[in-house]
């Protein structure tokens, strides 16, 4: 394997770890604070619910984009 | 993990990878995936009406951060992408007042499924065809011999269906639309066509139909397959949204579902869009071949066991 394509897979790995630790961190703190309220909103107020649906997913997006972005960058410098 | 609003128990893990699969389906191809990830949900015991409300919420956020990548590799085609969003809305309403009218009549699920074997076997065999044949025509240019690397990074596209696609172009029906980013000049009406058929096979098949988008925007627009993928996610951005709205008003959406899918699709969709840098048009056009394929096996495997995935 040329070192190149070596060094991009070893901060590809390096990133997916630290995302996973992230992401885990993140399913159980937000989702369990989220959960009930979401529940609760699509159960009485069906419109907001759909609009803070669209919100959320869309903003999820820009921040894990943005902290993925990052967090290469980040890796790839210390690894040059 | 319990998710109370779709009532179900699902590994988060499993949703994560899903979402990764999907993600890098997308971000290479420009599709949805709502192929997988319907079937994917359904596996796990997701009513049918969730599973289909919550793939689109899923697929607008995997349709930003992949859009979004694109852009910045300028694969983007905002103007476009911005009528034919119009288009798709529409057609995507027609769509499904045709489900509605054969739910009536009683025979949704034979004529929905026969549409799709025949539409999904239709794109490959032609998918094929083309992308084969300009694959070993542009072998036969002993001249340009670039390599797959410069032909990717220059976006220039070569098709065998070239020659019709230029006929299209050619048709001046007022009012043209200039496209400097595509590089073409087109008809409104062209377009507004391709995204109404779109739209239409989305409402009628289900997920984001960029199975007959992407195809469509390269062999009857003449869009380069680059652009085609990138501006076909920015186009799901805007229809998958209005669908997710429409959905989550009638309940079908679990969005803490699509939350968590969306985790692995992000990483996903960032590996699919930074290996469409290495392929050169035909062959990313070659390798969307199978998934058109997959649709069509899922299909024939419902109307021949009578299971519904």
């Amino acid at each position: 394997m040329k070192p190149d394509a070596a060094k991009s897979l070893r901060v590809f790995a390096a990133e997916l770890a630290i995302y996973a630790v992230l992401v885990t961190a993140y399913f159980f703190l937000v989702l369990h604070v989220l959960g009930d309220w979401l529940y609760q909103l699509e159960t009485q107020h069906r419109i907001l619910y759909a609009v803070v649906a669209i919100l959320l997913i869309a903003g999820q997006a820009v921040v894990l984009d943005a902290v993925t972005t990052v967090l290469f960058r980040l890796l790839r410098r210390r690894w040059r | 993990m319990f998710f109370p609003i779709s009532h179900s128990h699902i590994n988060p893990i499993y949703l994560a990878v899903v979402g990764f699969v999907i993600g890098i389906l997308g971000g290479f191809f420009g599709v949805g995936g709502s192929f997988i990830a319907g079937p994917a949900l359904r596996l796990m015991g997701v009513d049918w009406n969730y599973a289909v409300g919550t793939d689109l919420a899923h697929i607008v956020g995997k349709s930003i951060v992949a859009a979004r990548k694109h852009r910045t590799l300028g694969n983007v085609d905002l103007k476009l992408g911005m009528i034919m969003a119009l288009g798709t809305i529409g057609g995507a309403e027609g769509g499904a007042q045709l489900i509605q009218a054969l739910k009536r009549a009683g025979n949704v699920n034979t004529v929905v499924s026969w549409v799709a074997i025949i539409v999904y076997g239709g794109i490959s065999v032609f998918m094929l065809w083309e992308s084969h044949t300009t694959l070993k025509l542009n072998k036969r240019r002993s001249h340009r011999t670039i390599s797959d690397a410069k032909a990717a990074e220059s976006k220039a596209d070569h098709s065998a269906f070239g020659p019709v696609t230029k006929t299209i172009q050619q048709l001046k029906i007022w009012p043209m639309i200039n496209l400097p980013t595509s590089g073409i000049q087109i008809s409104l009406w062209t377009i507004l066509a391709v995204a109404v058929v779109g739209g239409f096979f989305s409402g009628f098949l289900g997920g984001g139909a960029g199975y007959i988008r992407m195809p469509s925007m390269v062999y009857v627009l003449g869009i380069p397959t680059h652009l085609a993928v990138g501006t076909d996610l920015f186009e799901i951005i805007i229809s998958a949204s209005y669908g997710t709205f429409t959905h989550a008003i009638k309940g079908n959406v679990d969005i803490l579902i699509a939350l968590v899918m969306h985790t692995g699709a992000v990483i996903g969709a960032q590996i699919g869009v930074v290996a469409t840098q290495y392929f050169a048009g035909p062959k990313i056009r070659l390798a969307f071949v199978p998934l058109p394929l997959i649709g069509a096996g899922i299909v024939v495997y419902t109307l021949v066991t009578g299971h519904k995935l």
